[in-house]
């Protein structure tokens, strides 16, 4: 494959044709916030807030759906990106009920720790307060509407991963939320194969493992890793 | 400690003065606003004082007092009623208005920022120690610059 030369803040690297912008600045360890972004499943750009700059594009572009092209200058931070990055955080916490005190995944979330990396201290849009519900009725999981970012982390997986497709989106705008099947009860799905994979994949505390308590929701994403690893390069090496 | 002798506490739940004095110059204000007695008092705090700073997740972001929201407006007659009604084993009954001892509950809860301007944040549930002594230490030297960790909510 073809290999393209491109500047990232002002950093010469080269990245092979058909990489996003995300993955050749991570090879160049240049580290870009992002949300719904998951390695192993396929990118969306359904947060925003890996956004760049492109020098001669007039807007900013998700660097997780971006490809990269020969001579491309990036920036990956700027006032200006700050200021939409620290925008879409604090939208994301007015929309939903984010009571991080307490949690299921208070200390291991990541929209929390992109708030406090990106300087979120409050909360300067009104808070919506909508009302949503929680659903217990699966005999493993459960899943809180109220903590849910929509970022497709668990219908990617669910479809892409397992190959069940028992998550979906439904609604438009804040209304919005992730369905089990054609929006039933997740404890009736019959499609569901009780994987595990969405609770696993889930940035915040929406999937949980029931009976889990304030801050014990911790992730292994190890185990996402390995299934793709076997898949994609039959090698079966579990990670350390 | 070092702080005690920077700093003159004018007002505070442990102090004895009951009226909120004139001229302050920091206040450290904690919870939501949740009724009327909260929103006079903070509209008095902010008249009098240089400085404010959004203490603690119930203030900065009304956390968990500010749960009653998710039941829509025109709640306050409800919440009355489950908290004096159905979940007292004794003397049933809702407080009116005219008692004094209940103050007339807002429609929403708020942060304290929806109700009047705020300098600084420092979110936390509780805050650590260690943020606190930061947060006073910089203002003492200038102004909070808290980052990171220190500003995690929960
Ligand atoms: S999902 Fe994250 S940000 Fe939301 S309440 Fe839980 S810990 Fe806080
Ligand atoms: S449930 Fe979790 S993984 Fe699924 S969209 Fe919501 S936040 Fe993302
Ligand atoms: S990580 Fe790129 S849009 Fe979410």
């Amino acid at each position: 494959m073809a290999a393209k030369t491109l500047t990232i803040d002002g950093k010469q690297i080269t990245a092979e044709e058909g990489e996003t912008v995300l993955q050749a600045a991570s090879e160049a360890k240049i580290n870009i916030p992002t949300l719904c972004h998951l390695d192993g499943v396929y990118d969306v750009g359904a947060c925003r807030l890996c956004l760049i700059e492109v020098a001669g594009v007039p807007k900013l572009l998700p660097a997780c759906t971006t490809k990269v092209a020969e001579g491309m200058e990036i920036k990956t931070d700027s006032e200006r990106l700050r200021k939409y990055r620290r925008m879409t955080l604090e939208l994301l916490f007015a929309e939903r009920n984010h009571v991080c005190a307490v949690c299921v995944s208070n200390g291991h979330c990541e929209l929390q720790t992109l708030g406090y990396s990106l300087g979120v201290d409050h909360v300067r849009s009104d808070y919506l307060f909508p009302k949503w519900s929680v659903d217990t009725t699966h005999s493993l999981y459960g899943m809180d509407h109220n903590r849910c970012v929509l970022c497709s982390r668990c219908v990617r997986v669910c479809w892409h991963i397992e190959g069940a497709g028992t998550k979906n989106i439904a609604g438009r705008g804040t209304k919005s939320n992730i369905i089990t099947d054609l929006n039933m009860p997740w404890g009736d799905s019959d499609s569901c194969t009780k994987c595990g994979k969405c609770v696993q994949a889930c940035p915040t505390g929406a999937l949980f493992h029931k009976g889990s308590t304030v801050g014990e929701m911790e992730r292994d994403r190890s185990r996402l890793e390995f299934l793709v690893t076997a898949r994609e390069k039959k090698q079966w090496i579990a990670a350390d | 400690m070092d702080l005690a002798g920077l700093v003159d506490v004018v007002y505070s739940p442990v102090v004895d003065v009951k009226e909120y004095p004139e001229n302050v110059d920091v206040c450290l204000i904690e919870g939501a606003v949740c009724n009327e007695d909260n929103l006079e008092l903070l509209h008095k705090i902010r008249q009098r004082t240089k400085v404010l700073i959004a203490f603690g997740d119930c203030a900065v972001t009304a956390n968990v007092p500010a749960m009653r929201n998710q039941l829509g407006l025109g709640n306050e007659e409800s919440v009355l009623q489950r908290a004096y009604v159905e979940n007292a084993q004794f003397n049933q009954r809702v407080p009116s208005a005219g008692d004094g001892i209940v103050p007339t509950l807002l429609k929403r809860v708020m942060p304290v920022h929806e109700a009047v301007h705020v300098e600084h944040f420092l979110p936390g549930c509780p805050p650590s120690a260690a943020n606190i002594k930061a947060l006073v230490t910089q203002l003492l030297a200038g102004g909070p610059k808290l980052e990171g960790k220190q500003i995690k909510f929960g």
